[in-house]
């Protein structure tokens, strides 16, 4: 990707437990499973190596206990890591100063909760403009502001209602406002949609994509739900037991899982909405007739219909327009049924 | 099969130790019971004087150097604590003219009255006011007649005093807990060091409070309030570490990242999002403020409390009833009340309409009537206060029927009175007495082992040897034998009241309201019946303390039988268990740990009752620490106190070891 690194975290360690930062000196930054055992520690995030870019989707996957959520918090220092940087635009936020930290967080980044963690004595407009009474913005400034975050979230008219009154759904829309109030540049998303029902979470999934496409913020994502990931990511970190096993797309997942784990992961996802023209093309054939066009990043779902109805197979392109390899409708139908293809 | 008996057998060798073991306890016991005092020296039976530790000597002259000679440079410490008492002074004044004298100017009889106090009308209308506010139309009318009653029953005075003096002792109660928890919630190593003086604070009687206050402060409403506040702050301490610790993670994450600096996160996030729970613990200081309030009337608290100690010093039990009854007439308005504030839960939105008068008619309302109430109460004096020609005093109809009781029933009162004492209680009295001091410690050691294990035997043996080289063992066991006969009626009476309630759904709702009723009263109250029914002595104590302990007994009764899983007693229905088995065989022995907990508790507030009924004439540490009152004899206070709170301690702990067993052998965890 061409765009810079927002967030970066290089070797970061959180281990809980008794002396656990003299531990890991004393095992010169890398103890194994055996190590944390043996001296009775628990490794809640082992080595964590990850580079952020700006405007991207970073998705962290894993199921309970795989250290996630242990991660993000290190990541925005509510936890302090055991070893480790972690860089926001190159500054080392593990050396900030407690006052710098408070600045930073008030100012660049915004986080939002699973279970949503507003204050059940403040109204709608209240929990959003919280965080911008506690830098001091005068009443009206933070007010206005928060009624336009409010408004972008799709709750106007709740305003003075207070969150006990509202559903779910809508409860998390508050905490997504609340955290875009102070118009972050790095934005934390804990498993937000994991409270919330499975009709009510795809449609917030929407909404978060929409959301995404005015804002552009960098993010990071929690979820346990893999095809969560695979819906909202440009790149996924899988984790297991406190270590990222993968960091990758969504179709370099599914076309090359690293391990069994993520393989058991990628196994039931609809490969058809994963994977690009890209990926599965053949390679180009001046001589063979093409029926038309189609881009490189087109994902196969979309074309299925096109390529099948057609005899002749269509020339994917680049973004110049310059024809890179073809794809057949058989091409179209491996992927559909699940076969073996291979660039 | 051999493999099992072979299992079995140490358990089998194991059960006749002990068996046997008590059994021989037993006999010596009868043998010192039957020889004893005879026998044995006088010093296994009480510490001569010249062998006590003079620890009460030492907190006495600890106590005149404090007031005469300590100093923290710039002030001595007299100057402090005139300086604390200064500082409450004026606002309990202020209270105090608000609601019961008016505002006056110049000393003694030349006081001039400036302005007058708030009208009775005005009250009445701020309290059914507070109680609409609160919940609903139907408590405002509970409090709103309880306030009436007050003025129509000539109690008005005497309660605006009391709740002068709990309308300024709560806020500062409140405010000290809370404070005090937050910094216990701040700093873990601080919580731990304050948590054995909170349960330190919660075991010493009531009393062994106002010795050294009384000593500190002198006599007046002053003090009392100070011994309030200090009585009713460790709950409301344990309530705020306990409800800021319950604020969900999340939150706390959530203000981090808002970039709260420390402060604003304690102020701004974590003590709203703790409110429900903080308010719970506004509840409790309430009520223990309204008990305080009333047992200070000793050291010169005003107001009801006042009124029935004196009736009680005069004998003059009608007058002493009014104001019984007009102390649980308030009990119940300030406890609903609160309990309904603290209920009310997050607030919800109201589309507002138009001007403020619109917004808040209850404000409007409430400040239309004082302000009118106060110009017409110029001219009409009926208004300003209740008027005296329509008061009902109901004292002499009450002394009538009471005279009339103790007429009538004269012979059935005396006779069960006899039976008890004779057949149960002095019996209890005299063992406890008969045995030396070594060989009841030495038992008491034996038990705690079996219970707890060995740190258990090393408290129970330093807290009791405490006791006896103080000197104070007789009346210890004295204490011992009221507080152990009560706890055994009320849990003979409760217990089975409390599985009847479980298994009777409306038995149950009548239960909890009486339940619920009596918990509230102060424990004051308690006395008043029982000396009008029985006099003064060893069996009126007794009835007092059982009723006020009885409560937990059958709470935690209820309890036990309803939290077992269904599932336990359907399989018992299954296998054909009659309804006697499934109560015996099933129901019981899951509900063992948690009636044991409310034994626990039944047993605590047994020693905090017994204390008051120093009142009517016991004979054990309570008297001891009334008499320290009297002579404000601040060492023979504390000894005193101490040594019920030991007593109290090595009950708990032995009881909770009991209670932790019982669990782990039901697999409860």
């Amino acid at each position: 990707m061409a765009s810079s690194v927002k967030l970066a975290c290089k070797g970061v360690w959180k281990i809980f437990g008794h002396n656990a930062e003299s531990f890991l000196k004393t095992h010169n930054n890398a103890p194994g499973s055996e190590d944390l055992k043996s001296a009775g520690l628990i490794g809640g995030v082992r080595d964590a190596n990850i580079e952020i870019y700006s405007g991207e989707i970073f998705v962290i996957m894993g199921l309970s206990g795989s250290g996630k959520s242990t991660l993000v918090r290190c990541l925005s220092r509510l936890i302090e890591p055991t070893g480790g940087e972690i860089l926001l635009e190159g500054q080392d936020l593990l050396k900030a100063s407690d006052k710098e930290m408070i600045e930073i967080r008030r100012h660049k980044m915004g986080m939002v909760f699973q279970n949503f963690a507003l204050l059940p004595h403040l109204t709608v407009l209240g929990n959003v403009a919280f965080p911008l009474e506690v830098q001091g913005v005068p009443l009206k400034k933070r007010e206005a502001q928060a009624r336009s975050v409010i408004e972008l979230v799709g709750l106007k008219g709740r305003e003075n209602n207070f969150p006990r009154e509202l559903s779910g759904g809508q409860q998390q829309r508050v905490g997504i406002a609340r955290s875009l109030a102070v118009e972050p540049e790095l934005w934390f998303l804990d498993e937000p949609f994991s409270a919330l029902d499975p009709l009510i979470r795809r449609e917030m999934q929407d909404e978060f994509i929409r959301l995404q496409n005015v804002l552009n913020k960098t993010i990071v994502f929690i979820t346990h739900d893999f095809d969560e990931a695979i819906r909202l990511a440009d790149r996924i970190a899988i984790m297991k037991d406190g270590k990222i096993i993968q960091i990758g797309t969504p179709a370099e997942l599914v076309m090359n899982p690293a391990t069994d784990y993520v393989a058991e992961f990628t196994r039931h996802i609809p490969r058809a909405k994963v994977l690009t023209a890209g990926l599965v093309k053949e390679s180009f054939n001046e001589l063979v007739q093409t029926a038309g066009n189609i881009q490189l990043n087109a994902v196969i779902a979309d074309i299925a219909d096109k390529v099948e109805q057609s005899s002749k197979p269509f020339a994917v392109v680049d973004a110049e327009g310059k024809p890179v390899g073809l794809i057949s409708r058989k091409r179209v139908l491996d992927v559909l049924v699940g076969r073996e293809v291979t660039a | 099969m051999i493999l099992a008996a072979r299992n079995f057998k140490p358990e089998i060798r194991n059960f006749i130790g002990i068996k046997g073991f008590w059994l021989s306890a037993f006999v010596i016991s009868v043998f010192f019971y039957i020889e004893g005092k005879g026998l044995f020296p006088k010093w296994m039976f009480s510490l001569p004087r010249k062998w006590q530790w003079p620890i009460k000597d030492y907190v006495s002259d600890f106590m005149i150097w404090l007031t005469e000679d300590a100093s923290f440079g710039f002030f001595t410490f007299k100057e402090m604590t005139r300086g604390l008492a200064g500082l409450l002074e004026w606002p309990l004044s202020f209270a105090t003219s608000l609601l019961s004298s008016g505002f006056l100017e110049g000393q003694g009889s030349q006081a001039v009255q400036v302005l007058p106090s708030l009208s009775w009308i005005s009250v009445v209308t701020v309290v059914i006011a507070m109680g609409y506010y609160a919940r609903d139309w139907k408590l405002a009318a509970l409090v709103g007649g309880c306030f009436l009653y007050l003025a129509v029953f000539g109690q008005w005075d005497s309660a605006m005093i009391t709740l002068a003096s709990i309308a300024i002792a709560v806020p500062f109660g409140v405010a000290a807990g809370l404070l005090v928890g937050i910094a216990g919630y701040r700093w873990p190593a601080f919580e731990r060091s304050i948590s054995p003086l909170l349960d330190l604070m919660q075991t010493v009687p009531v009393f062994a409070y106002l010795v050294p206050i009384l000593f500190l402060f002198g006599f007046g409403p002053v003090a009392a309030m100070i011994a309030t506040v200090i009585y009713s702050m460790p709950p409301m301490i344990r309530i705020s570490i306990m409800s800021l610790k319950g604020v969900p993670s999340e939150i706390l994450d959530f203000g981090n990242m808002a970039g709260c600096t420390k402060r604003q996160l304690m102020w701004k996030v974590l003590v709203p999002s703790a409110m429900p729970g903080l308010m719970v613990g506004v509840n409790q200081v309430i009520m223990l403020s309204l008990n305080m309030v009333i047992i200070a009337s000793m050291i010169g608290a005003g107001g009801l409390g006042y009124d029935v100690l004196s009736s009680l010093r005069r004998l003059d039990l009608g007058g002493g009833l009014e104001a019984g009854i007009a102390i649980v007439v308030l009990a119940i308005a300030l406890d609903r009340l609160s309990q309904a504030f603290s209920q009310r839960g997050s607030p919800t939105y109201h589309e507002s309409k138009g001007s403020f008068v619109q917004n808040h008619p209850w404000l409007t309302t409430v400040a239309i009537v004082t302000a009118g109430t106060f110009v017409l109460g110029m001219f009409v004096p009926s208004i300003q206060s209740y008027p005296e020609s329509l008061e009902i005093g109901i004292g002499e109809s009450l002394a009538e029927a009471v005279k009339w009781i103790n007429i009538t029933f004269f012979d059935a009162l005396e006779s069960y009175k006899t039976v008890v004492l004779v057949y149960f209680m002095v019996p209890v009295k005299l063992v406890l007495l008969k045995m030396p001091w070594a060989w009841s410690i030495f038992l008491l050691s034996v038990l705690s082992w079996q219970l707890g294990g060995i740190r258990l035997v090393l408290l129970t043996l330093c807290l009791s040897l405490f006791i006896v080289v103080t000197g104070m063992w007789e009346k210890a066991m004295i204490t011992v034998y009221l507080c152990g006969v009560s706890v055994v009626i009320a849990t003979l009476f409760g217990v089975p009241l409390g599985i009847l309630a479980a298994e009777n759904e409306r038995l149950g709702r009548i239960v909890q309201v009486i339940i619920d009723t009596l918990q509230t009263l102060p424990s004051f109250v308690y006395l008043i019946p029982v000396v009008m029914l029985f006099r003064v002595g060893d069996f009126s104590a007794m009835v007092a303390v059982v009723l006020y302990a009885i409560a937990p007994a059958v709470r935690y009764a209820v309890h036990g039988i309803r939290q077992i899983p269904p599932a336990l007693i359907e399989a018992g229905i299954t296998s054909g268990c009659t309804k006697r088995q499934l109560l015996w065989k099933i129901k019981l022995p899951l509900a063992l740990p948690e009636i044991l907990l409310g034994l626990n508790q039944t047993i605590m507030l047994a020693l905090s009752m017994l204390v008051i009924t120093a009142l009517v004439g016991t004979r054990d540490l309570g008297q001891e620490v009334y008499i320290a009152l009297t002579k404000a004899d601040t060492g023979r206070g504390i000894v005193a106190g101490l040594a019920i709170a030991f007593i109290a301690i090595i009950a708990d702990r032995m009881i909770a070891a009991g209670s932790a067993k019982a669990r782990k052998r039901l697999g409860l965890g």
